[in-house]
């Protein structure tokens, strides 16, 4: 209402043609300038958005990776094994080297669990005495063969897929296993 | 002779000075800027001390920035580096030690007395009519100020650090649909390293505090437009019709300018929360770093800081149907019902004396804040890892026990039982204390809880031999107190006939309960 009363007042004075034709030529190169810049703007956006999502986009595969020679576990046994992450970057240090618990059942009968608790991915720690995995943020316990003991965890140790090549534990592994992608 | 030219140099020196400042308000317009600004009228009931939280949470934020662009002079956010870097803050660049405690202590008391202003918004009606995006760009705020929390967590790159990402890609990960996706957006990639890092540090030092800044513009704009909230009075009530005119008139009749006349609270306020935190600095000392953060210790006990220890203990205590969803909705509810507020709550009285639903909001946030809290820090619903070996037996749990009992005590220690079950309350606190585990359960229910398990007890059935189940249960029906006889089966009548007693007790395990009734008495 009140930019209705502004603009009439303007207006009457200057209805002559000249000055019409001024205002929309003004109005028009407003608009271009608008129009140009929102053209620029999604040009780069683009690329700020496309750098930023490119994460969100690629979802990168799980890779072979050796835990070494399979005498190394002796059948019966559960024990903490570790392997670098295949994407590792250069400066990723430490941080780079992941932990998995490796049970040999017997043979090449093997199960490897990762070691982020399948509630809320807190390390879960393994007591051979009574063959379970307790988790010592929320209380989870896994028995020996990853599965669901007691506690909040939703579901069982979350296992990589795992194969016996040429005497060596293979595991695909490489990503963070959660809910969203539990055989990472 | 001396004393004229002494004047005379005075007032050179004062024409000079006041010509210098003459000249840059006449660039600057800086009367005119100090007119509007921190000259602006307020309502002197508004001078009051419940008023200076949002000044000191202010005062807050300034002092993050400035001690956190220094921590930066020596910081890496780098996997391989950052905790190298925070040890030598910690313990050999010179003073670093305490611009670490400082930064951190500050953002206690930021996130601390940012809360005390908005409960005082809250409770004294401020965020009502005409008032609702100063509330909404608070809550904003707020928002902001839980992230820099929590990015600054991961920034003091430790275990708990590391393991709190965990957490964070793990709620990710129950996102349905794109929780995957997410979790890589989070991460930076696959997996928890220096890119995760790297963008958290993005994060806190530029992108975050960014958007605070932008946000703090228009929350003290909006209270230089809109002016701040009278105190309010029983009784007055909020009408959008005559509000405004009402909020002039009290400007008009009982105004005054903030500064140099409303102020004085708010920096005597201001020292007290610098002293304050200086002190905290020097007496407590920085946060951590605690471990590592190398993957591969796993003996770590991850927790959160402190204000985001009541969803650690949430996140315990929930139960499973409810989790996923609370985890990823709680927050948005949250903040959809802050932000409602001052729409669903426009109008009407101010006071909190006349208020007593806001009141009780308030005492059961606080008391539910506070419980869950010490919960996080007690968190009873952990096991303990190192019970097993490191808790005592008390002697009178050992003595005049049969070598079958005693075998059972060991079993007892050895199959990790009191990382779960304490004894005389000293063990974990997930299970039930055994120290009247006899008065509870019969031999034969013990026999089978230890089993099968449940009630979230794991079953050990498996890993556990008959011999070893017995000489178990052997020793933990002695577990009770003095004077109080043993659970007994509900098949059996309370006081037996007497001819019937020998025959009745004659079951299976007859010898272990008359064994059972000694030691004790």
């Amino acid at each position: 209402m009140i930019s209705h009363r502004h603009k009439e007042p303007e207006k009457k004075p200057c209805a002559c043609e000249g000055a019409d034709k001024a205002t929309s030529r003004r109005d028009f190169l407003f608009k271009m300038g608008v129009g140009l810049n929102v053209v620029a703007g999604a040009m780069v956006s683009l690329p700020l958005i496309g750098y930023v999502m490119s994460s969100f986009v690629k979802i990168l595969p799980t890779k072979g990776i050796s835990l070494g020679p399979i005498d190394q576990f002796p059948e019966g046994t559960t024990r903490l094994a570790t392997y670098t992450n295949p994407y590792r970057r250069p400066w990723d240090g430490e941080t780079a080297e992941i932990p998995c618990w490796v049970r040999r059942i017997q043979g090449e009968q093997f199960q490897v669990f990762a070691i982020n608790c399948t509630h809320l991915g807190c390390p879960v720690r393994w007591f051979d005495e009574s063959k379970l995995f307790m988790c010592p943020c929320h209380g989870g316990a896994f028995y020996q063969d990853g599965s669901h003991a007691s506690g909040p965890p939703p579901r069982g140790l979350y296992e990589y897929k795992v194969s016996v090549v040429n005497n060596e534990l293979i595991i695909d592994a490489g990503l963070l296993p959660t809910l969203a992608r539990p055989n990472a | 002779m001396s004393e004229p030219t002494k004047k005379t140099a005075k007032n050179l020196a004062f024409d000079a000075a006041q010509g210098i400042f003459v000249w840059l308000d006449k660039r600057l317009h800086l009367t005119d800027l100090w007119e509007h600004t921190a000259g602006h009228h307020i309502p002197r009931s508004s001078a009051s001390w419940f008023y200076v939280f949002g000044s000191a949470t202010l005062l807050c934020l300034i002092l993050q920035i400035v001690t956190g662009s220094l921590l930066a002079f020596a910081y890496v956010p780098s996997g391989a580096e950052a905790y190298t870097t925070l040890e030598y803050l910690t313990y050999e660049q010179p003073v670093g030690w305490f611009l670490r405690a400082m930064h951190y202590w500050g953002s206690n008391f930021m996130v601390a007395i940012m809360f005390l202003h908005m409960t005082q918004v809250f409770l004294f009606g401020a965020y009502k009519y005409p008032r609702e995006i100063t509330w909404i760009s608070g809550c904003i705020l707020m928002v902001c100020t839980l992230g820099m929390a929590f990015t600054g967590q991961v920034l003091r790159f430790d275990e708990d650090a590391y393991w709190g990402l965990g957490i964070g890609a793990a709620i990710m990960g129950r996102v349905p649909l794109i929780g995957e996706n997410l979790v890589h957006l989070m991460l930076g990639g696959p997996i928890i390293a220096s890119e995760t890092l790297s963008r958290f540090f993005s994060l806190h030092v530029f992108i975050i505090p960014g958007t605070i800044l932008a946000l703090v513009a228009l929350h003290l704009r909006m209270v230089l437009t809109k002016g701040i909230n009278e105190y309010p009075e029983p009784g007055r009530l909020v009408d959008r019709n005559t509000y405004d005119k009402e909020y002039e008139e009290i400007l008009k009749k009982d105004g005054m300018p903030f500064a140099p006349h409303g102020i004085w609270k708010d920096l005597v306020a201001a020292a007290f929360v610098l002293v304050a935190i200086l002190a905290c600095a020097a007496i407590f000392g920085p946060k951590g770093p605690t471990g590592p953060p190398y993957p591969t210790e796993i003996d770590t006990v991850p927790r959160p800081d402190f204000f985001f220890m009541w969803i650690f203990a949430v996140a315990a205590l929930m139960p499973e149907y409810m989790e996923s969803f609370l985890l990823l909705t709680g927050g948005p509810i949250i903040l959809l019902i802050l932000f409602a507020l001052p729409f669903i709550n426009n109008t009407g009285e101010k006071s909190w004396r006349r208020r007593p639903i806001a009141v009780l909001t308030v005492i059961f946030v606080y008391l539910a804040l506070g419980l869950l809290t010490y919960l996080g820090f007690t968190s009873p619903w952990s096991p303990e890892m190192t019970a097993w070996t490191a808790d005592p037996t008390e002697q009178s749990r050992v003595l005049d026990r049969t070598p079958l009992e005693l075998q059972g005590l060991v079993v007892l220690q050895n199959k990790q039982c009191r990382n779960c079950h304490a004894i005389d309350g000293v063990g974990g606190k997930r299970g039930p204390d055994l120290a009247d585990v006899g008065t509870r359960l019969t031999k034969d229910q013990m026999i089978r809880q230890v089993i099968q398990g449940g009630g979230n007890m794991p079953a050990y059935g498996k890993n556990l031999s008959p011999y070893e189940v017995e000489a178990l249960v052997s020793y933990m029906v002695t577990l009770r107190p003095e004077n109080q006889p043993p659970a007994r089966d509900s098949t059996w009548p309370a006081i037996p006939p007497k001819e019937n007693v020998s025959t009745k007790e004659a079951g299976p395990h007859a010898g272990h309960l008359e064994k059972t009734a000694d030691p004790q008495s």
